[in-house]
C-alpha cells in the first residue's frame, strides 16, 4: 500500500499541476504574439504545388 | 548491385517460406507460408524482369502511382469489409447462416475478426497510407522519399491483409480484439510500418516548404503511436517457429490494461488522429479555403494526442482492473471531449462563408456529415465512459452502435469524400462521372448509419435494462435468453442499415470506375515544362 | 521576448516534432500500465488458482481460435444483477495465468467466468452441436465439427513450456508429463494419479475433472473445449478472499 499511496498523492498534486501548466503553456505558445502571419502562411501553403514538386528549394531551412 | 541483393533476399524468402510450409504445425500457418512463398516468387520475377532497366530521374514529379493503387485498394477492401459486416450482422439475426457444412470456417466467431480487421486495417489502413503519401508530397512540395519504398509499403500492407484474413478463417488468431494477427504477421506489420515511417519522415526531411503543415503532424503521430502500441500489445513468445500459436507476455489484468490501451488508441490514433490529418488537408482543399483556425489546430493536436492515450481503461470499468486505473481512464475520456470538439469545430468552421457549397457540392456535404458524426461519437464516447452510464452500456449493443457511428459515419464518410476528391485528380480527369450518384451514395450511407446506430441504441439500452431488472422479491425478471430473443427485430434493422451502406459503397465504386474510364482528360493549365 | 522567437523550431523541425509527439503519447501508457506490474494490491492473494492442465490449455486455444471472446465475456462485475445471475464477481487473481486474458467486451451470449460445473457435459455436447436444441432463443453457431477433429497432443508440451517461459508457474514435472497428463484427463478408468497430484486437491485444493468430456471414444477437440469450459470459475477458494478497500 505504501507505493500506491505515494503515487496517488503525487498524481493528485504535482502531476495535476504539471499538466495544467503544460496546457496553459501550449495555449500561450499557440497564441504568442507574431504567430498570426506565420500561421496564415502555413494554412495557405496547401494551395501551392498541387501538380508537381517545387523545382528548386529557395526557402528550405533545414531537414 | 541493389537489384542483385533484392533478388537474393527474395529468393531466400521464397525458399524459407517453402521450408516453413513443409514443416507447418497447423493449416493456417501452412497456407500463410505458401502465400508468402508465392508473393516472394512473384516479386522475384518482377525484379528479375526489370533489373537493369534505366531509372529516369522523377524528382520533378509526384509519386502518384502508389496513391492510385491505394485508392483502388481502399475502395476494394472497403466493399469487402462492409460485405463481411453485413454477413455477420445477418448471422446474428438468422443463426442458420452459420452453415454446418462450412465446418466452422464461416462461423460468426471467425468472421468477426475478419470484418473488424478488414474495415479498420484494410479499408482504414489503405485510406491512411494513400492519403499520407498524397498529403506529405503536396505539403512538402517534394517527391516521396525512398524510390520505390512506397510500393513496398503498399504491397507489404496488402500481404499483411491477405495473411491475416486467411489466417482468421483457418483458425490462426492471437485472441486479442483488433490485434488478432499472429506473431509472424505482427513481425511483417512492423517491417512495413517502419518502411512507412521512413518514407513519410524522409519526405518531410527533403521538403521544400519551410513549415510542416498540421495534417502531417497528425499523420506522423499516428504512425509513431501505432508503432508503439503494436509493439507493446503484441509482445508474445511463439510456441514454435513452424506454428501460428503464441503465448502472450502479459497475463490477466495487466494484459487487459495493455490490450485496451492498445484497443482504444487504435481508435484514437489509427481511426482518429490519422483521419484528422486527412480532414485538415482535404476539407480545406475541397472547400477551397484555409482551415478555420490554425492556432486551434495546434492546441487540438497536442491536447488530443496527450489525452487520448489515457482513455483505454474506460473499457474495463467495474472489472478486476484496480479502481484507480479505471477512474483515470474515465476522467481523461471526459476531458477528451474538449479537444475532440475543438477539432470538429475547426473542421466545420472551415466552411464559414462558403456554406452554400453544401447545396451544390455533394463531396463537401459528405465531408461535413463525417465531421458531424465525428462530433456525435466523440460526445457519445465520453458519456459512455462515465462509470454510471458504462455500468448499463458495457457488454451491450450500445457499444457496437457507438463504434459504428464513428467508423461508418466519420471514417467511412471522410474516406468516401477523399476518394471522390482524389480519383479525378489522380487519373487526371476533368470531373467525376456523376455528382448525382454521389448524392445517392450520400443518402444511402447516411440512412444506413442512422438505421444502424438507432437500432443498436434500442437493443443496447433494452438489453442493459432487461439484464438488471429485478422483481419486488429481488429476483431477476429475465433469463439471458429472453434478452436475445427480444433483440431480433432490431438485428434485422441493423443488417438492413449495413446493407444500405454497402450499396452506397458499390455505387461509389461504379462512379469512380466510370470516372476513370469515360471522363475526358483534364486540360493541364500550367505552362510547358522544359524537357529534361 | 527572444524565447518566443524560437517557436518556429517545432513547426519546421521534423525530428523535434517526432521526438516531442512520441514523448507526449508515451506518458499516459507509462502511468497506467507500469504500476500494475509493481503495485502489491493489483492482484489479490487468494488460494486455489492454478495453471491450466494441458487438456484445459488445449481447450482454451480452441475457445480463442473460434473467437468465442467476441460474444462471451469472462468478467463478472460487482453489480447486484450480475452477481445474482453469474456468481461472485471476478477477481484479478482468477485470470492471472490467462495469456491472453479473455475478459471480453460484449455479451451477445452470457458471461462464462463461472460457467464451470453449471451444466453437465452432455448438456454442453448438445449445446455445442445445436444450441437451439437446449436454448431455443440462442443465436450461437454450431460447433459439432469439433467432434470430428481428433487431437493427439502432439505439440502440447511445447505449449506448456512456452507458457512457463512467459511466466506461468508450471513445474519441471508438469512440463515433462504434459502429454501424459493431456491424455490422462479424458480417461477416468486409466491412471490419473500423476495429473491429480500435480494439479489437483493436494496441490491447489480442488480435484481435477477427469472424465470422458465429449462422450465419444476418441480424444477430440470437443473433449478439450468442454474440459476448459468446465473448469472456468471453479478454482478460487473464496474463504481465503478479503476485499481490499484501497485499490
Amino acid at each position: 500500500m505504501e507505493t500506491y499511496s505515494f503515487l496517488r498523492h503525487m498524481a493528485d498534486s504535482w502531476f495535476l499541476l504539471a499538466m495544467t501548466l503544460g496546457f496553459l503553456g501550449l495555449c500561450l505558445w499557440a497564441f504568442r504574439p507574431g504567430s498570426r502571419a506565420a500561421h496564415q502562411e502555413i494554412a495557405t501553403s496547401i494551395f501551392r504545388n498541387d501538380d508537381r514538386p517545387a523545382s528548386s528549394d529557395p526557402a528550405k531551412k533545414e531537414g | 548491385m541493389w537489384d542483385y541483393l533484392k533478388l537474393i533476399g527474395l529468393g531466400l524468402l521464397a525458399l524459407l517460406a517453402a521450408i516453413a510450409a513443409n514443416y507447418a504445425h497447423d493449416l493456417a500457418y501452412q497456407v500463410n507460408a505458401v502465400t508468402v512463398m508465392l508473393a516472394a516468387g512473384i516479386s522475384f520475377l518482377y525484379v528479375l524482369r526489370t533489373a537493369g532497366d534505366p531509372r529516369p530521374n522523377l524528382q520533378h514529379e509526384y509519386f502518384d502511382g502508389v496513391v492510385r493503387a491505394g485508392a483502388i485498394a481502399t475502395a476494394f477492401w472497403g466493399v469487402v469489409g462492409f460485405l463481411v459486416g453485413v454477413v455477420i450482422a445477418t448471422q446474428l439475426a438468422f443463426p442458420q447462416l452459420n452453415f454446418e457444412w462450412a465446418q466452422g470456417y464461416l462461423n460468426f466467431g471467425r468472421l468477426r475478426p475478419l470484418h473488424t480487421s478488414a474495415v479498420i486495417f484494410a479499408f482504414g489502413g489503405n485510406a491512411l497510407i494513400m492519403s499520407s503519401f498524397y498529403i506529405v508530397q503536396r505539403t512538402s512540395a517534394a517527391r516521396l522519399f525512398g524510390g520505390s519504398l512506397g510500393w513496398f509499403v503498399f504491397w507489404g500492407w496488402q500481404l499483411v491483409i491477405v495473411l491475416a484474413a486467411t489466417g482468421y478463417v483457418l483458425g490462426a488468431t492471437q485472441g486479442k480484439e483488433y490485434a488478432e494477427p499472429v506473431w509472424y504477421v505482427d513481425i511483417l506489420i512492423t517491417v512495413v510500418w517502419v518502411a512507412f515511417l521512413v518514407a513519410f519522415m524522409g519526405t518531410l526531411f527533403k521538403r521544400k516548404e519551410p513549415h510542416i503543415y498540421v495534417a502531417n503532424w497528425f499523420l506522423l503521430s499516428m504512425i509513431l503511436t501505432v508503432a508503439m502500441l503494436h509493439l507493446v500489445n503484441n509482445a508474445a513468445i511463439p510456441v514454435s517457429i513452424f506454428g501460428s500459436a503464441q503465448v502472450q507476455l502479459y497475463a490477466g489484468v495487466q494484459d487487459a490494461m495493455v490490450q485496451w490501451w492498445y484497443g482504444h488508441n487504435a481508435v484514437g490514433f489509427f481511426l482518429t488522429a490519422g483521419f484528422l490529418g486527412m480532414m485538415y488537408y482535404f476539407v480545406p482543399k475541397q472547400a477551397e479555403r484555409p482551415v478555420y483556425s490554425y492556432k486551434l489546430s495546434i492546441i487540438h493536436f497536442w491536447a488530443l494526442i496527450f489525452l487520448y492515450i489515457w482513455a483505454g481503461p474506460h473499457h474495463l470499468h467495474y472489472t478486476a482492473l484496480p479502481d484507480w486505473a479505471s477512474t483515470l481512464g474515465m476522467v481523461f475520456s471526459v476531458i477528451l471531449w474538449m479537444p475532440s470538439w475543438g477539432g470538429m469545430i475547426n473542421g466545420l468552421m472551415t466552411l464559414s462563408g462558403a456554406w452554400d457549397k453544401l447545396r451544390t457540392d455533394p463531396i463537401i456535404r459528405m465531408m461535413v456529415v463525417s465531421i458531424g458524426f465525428y462530433g456525435m461519437s466523440t460526445f457519445e464516447g465520453p458519456m459512455m465512459s462515465i462509470k454510471a452510464v458504462n455500468s448499463l452500456s458495457h457488454y451491450t449493443d450500445w457499444t457496437i452502435g457507438h463504434v459504428h457511428s464513428g467508423a461508418l459515419g466519420w471514417n467511412g464518410m471522410i474516406t468516401f469524400g477523399v476518394l471522390y476528391y482524389l480519383v479525378p485528380r489522380l487519373w487526371n480527369r476533368e470531373r467525376l462521372y456523376s455528382l448525382k450518384l454521389v448524392s445517392w451514395h450520400f443518402w444511402l450511407a447516411t440512412i444506413g448509419i442512422v438505421l444502424y446506430a438507432s437500432s443498436m441504441w434500442v437493443t443496447g439500452i433494452m438489453e442493459g435494462l432487461m439484464w438488471r431488472e429485478v422483481d419486488a422479491n429481488g429476483f431477476l425478471v429475465n433469463a439471458f435468453a429472453d434478452t436475445v430473443a427480444a433483440k431480433f427485430p432490431m438485428y434485422v434493422v441493423r443488417a438492413l442499415g449495413g446493407g444500405l451502406f454497402l450499396t452506397g459503397a458499390l455505387i461509389m465504386c461504379y462512379n469512380l470506375w466510370m470516372t476513370v474510364r469515360a471522363q475526358p482528360q483534364r486540360v493541364t493549365q500550367h505552362a510547358a515544362v522544359p524537357a529534361e | 521576448m527572444a524565447f518566443l522567437d524560437k517557436h518556429k523550431v517545432i513547426e519546421t523541425n521534423a525530428t523535434l516534432l517526432m521526438i516531442l509527439s512520441l514523448l507526449v503519447v508515451t506518458i499516459g501508457g507509462i502511468v497506467q500500465i507500469v504500476p500494475l506490474f509493481y503495485l502489491e494490491n493489483t492482484i489479490e492473494k487468494v488460494e486455489g488458482v492454478r495453471p491450466y492442465t494441458p487438456l484445459e490449455l488445449a481447450g482454451r486455444s480452441i475457445y480463442i481460435r473460434e473467437g468465442c471472446y467476441g460474444c462471451h465475456s469472462q468478467m463478472i462485475r460487482p453489480m447486484r444483477d450480475e452477481v445474482e445471475r453469474y456468481g461472485h464477481y471476478s477477481l484479478a487473481a482468477e485470470s492471472m495465468y490467462d495469456r491472453p486474458f479473455q475478459w471480453g467486451s460484449k455479451r451477445t451470449g452470457p458471461d462464462l467466468a463461472r460457467v464451470g460445473g453449471r451444466y453437465s457435459d452432455e448438456w454442453h455436447q448438445d449445446h455445442f452441436t445445436n444450441a437451439k436444441s437446449v436454448v431455443p432463443e440462442s443465436v450461437m453457431p454450431p460447433y459439432g465439427f469439433l467432434f470430428n477433429n481428433l487431437i493427439d497432443g502432439r505439440y502440447i508440451q511445447d505449449v506448456v513450456a512456452t507458457n512457463r517461459m512467459a511466466g506461468v508457474p508450471y513445474t519441471d514435472e508438469m512440463v515433462e508429463n504434459a502429454l501424459a497428463d493431456f491424455k490422462a484427463q479424458v480417461d477416468p478408468l486409466g491412471d490419473f494419479d500423476g495429473l491429480e497430484a500435480r494439479y489437483g486437491e493436494e496441490a491447489f485444493g480442488t480435484p481435477i475433472n477427469v472424465r470422458n468430456f465429449d462422450g465419444t471414444d476418441a480424444l477430440t477437440e470437443m473433449d478439450a473445449l468442454i474440459a476448459y469450459i468446465q473448469v472456468l470459475g471453479t478454482m478460487v477458494d473464496f474463504s481465503t478472499f478479503t476485499p481490499v478497500a484501497n485499490r
